[in-house]
């Protein structure tokens, strides 16, 4: 067991976490800004564009996210038209393919998530809005999507957790993440396991972290669903 | 009933164990036109070629594990294999953590880029370009020392830093010589990538030459190896074998 070789090399881990973090965090953000509209539609059966989105979910749902980042990364690079395309700009760069798949990918989970938590929000809730008076637009913002999005919170923290492990994926397309600086220390001095326990660590520090962060926003935006008198 | 789980438990460890007496050779099968995964899934090329003669040259039956590249020395010292026949330089880093056996031939590096790129290959001149690199290779060391100024983007093989040089994502490529022009070059995808001048050899980075990965403690089985690499080369096998690959002598200088 090399220890003093991990210490030595923190600035590779260091780069490797920011990689990380960056990742998940921008995928979870673009994810949720597709989850949002997309699960709303779902969930009110819009024509034409609901299908589409079943269609969506479906093939992201439905395929391992290594297999996605492999095609949009080696595969898209295959024809020469998207080469010349100004799309290339970004398809180039292995870590605008990582963010692609990564948000692609989060945003089919994070529909199926919203448009659960809109299809079994309480019918009392949607009637008592209405007994107000409130017009559908009022009912939608004041009172269906606030109340969807916070029962909606324990399972985006699954889906984040899942992110964040799920990321390790750009480290088969060059990126230097955790588990790229953990792979480049393993190489660099020949050893069997040092740079993949120090990952795993680092990926456990950030899960902690991250299950702490959603919980302390469970806390907060569930406590009217806490039992009464439990603090 | 005790005895019955007993015996199954015995038979599943034999099958898994399997026949304990063959050699295993790790090789790495996406390094050609050394080491390549052949469309049947069979691991074919020089080192191959290699490996089995010298194997028949000290009588023992021999197996091939397939390892990739940036764990085939744990491999070794985890003894999933016995031997690495995986054109690795001899280098006085990896001599700290196993041995070699002599070289079996010797190559230079080559730095390549498309042939209208205009691009001069020394450190000044690749400062701000994006060089791919096999990691954990004397060429990734390489770089590292010297070219600072320049992207260095770490490939797990060969095969995946080719695809990103002929799709564009990357300016150049630092590999062995005969890797890339018989592995590249010359190959359909290759055409429109030449080699830039330059001579990027130093010894301590690079090594003297390429040899075969032994456990330190099996000095008996290295000097075996050792012999019938001079045995294949004296008796014409290994002549045999080379001219099936290239039309030059790849052992380089007498040592």
């Amino acid at each position: 067991m090399r220890a003093d070789l991990v210490v030595l090399n923190w600035q590779l881990f260091a780069a490797g976490v920011w990689m990380t973090l960056q990742l998940t965090f921008l995928a979870l953000a673009i994810g949720f800004s597709i989850a949002l509209p997309a699960g709303l539609s779902r969930a009110r059966r819009v024509p034409v564009v609901s299908p589409l989105i079943n269609g969506y979910v479906y093939l992201f749902r439905g395929t391992p996210l290594l297999v996605q980042t492999f095609l949009i990364y080696f595969g898209l690079a295959q024809f020469e038209w998207i080469r010349d395309s100004w799309a290339w700009t970004f398809l180039r760069d292995p870590w605008w393919c990582a963010l692609i798949a990564f948000s692609l990918n989060s945003g089919a989970y994070g529909t199926e998530i919203i448009r659960g938590a809109i299809v079994t929000t309480g019918k009392g809730e949607l009637e008592a809005a209405w007994a107000l008076g409130l017009s559908r637009r009022q009912v939608d913002w004041l009172v269906l999507m606030p109340s969807a999005l916070r029962r909606s919170l324990p399972q985006y923290g699954n889906e984040a957790v899942f992110m964040l492990q799920g990321s390790v994926v750009a480290s088969v397309i060059t990126l230097q993440d955790i588990l790229g600086a953990g792979r480049t220390l393993n190489a660099r001095y020949y050893l069997a396991y040092e740079g993949f326990l120090a990952a795993a660590i680092l990926y456990m520090a950030i899960t902690f972290l991250l299950v702490l962060a959603f919980r302390g926003l469970e806390s907060r935006y569930l406590r009217h669903l806490r039992p009464r008198g439990v603090r | 009933m005790t005895r019955t789980l007993q015996a199954a438990i015995a038979a599943v460890a034999l099958a898994i164990s399997g026949p304990a007496l063959a050699l295993n050779i790790c090789v790495e099968g996406a390094y050609p036109p050394f080491s390549e995964t052949a469309v049947d899934g069979s691991i074919v090329g020089f080192d191959v070629d290699i490996a089995n003669a010298l194997c028949a040259e000290i009588d023992e039956e021999c197996a091939l594990v397939k390892v990739d590249w940036d764990g085939i020395i744990p491999a070794l010292l985890e003894r999933k294999c016995d031997a690495i026949v995986a054109s690795m330089a001899i280098t006085a880093e990896r001599m700290a953590v196993i041995d070699f056996t002599k070289k079996y031939y010797q190559t230079p590096p080559m730095m390549i880029a498309a042939a209208d790129s205009g691009l001069v290959a020394t450190p000044e001149g690749m400062a701000g370009k994006v060089i791919g690199v096999q990691r954990g290779t004397t060429h990734n060391a390489y770089l590292d020392k010297y070219y600072g100024a320049s992207e260095i983007r770490l490939y797990a093989s060969q095969d995946e830093a080719n695809l990103d040089l002929v799709a564009g994502r990357i300016d150049a490529m630092m590999a062995d010589s005969v890797a890339l022009s018989l592995g590249f070059l010359q190959t359909e995808p290759g055409a429109g990538f030449v080699a830039l001048d330059g001579d990027f050899y130093e010894p301590e980075i690079h090594g003297a030459g390429n040899g075969i990965g032994i456990r330190k403690e099996d000095t008996g089985l290295r000097d075996r190896l050792s012999a019938a690499i001079d045995a294949i080369r004296a008796n014409g096998t290994y002549q045999e074998i080379e001219s099936q690959y290239f039309d030059f002598d790849i052992y380089g200088s007498e040592d």
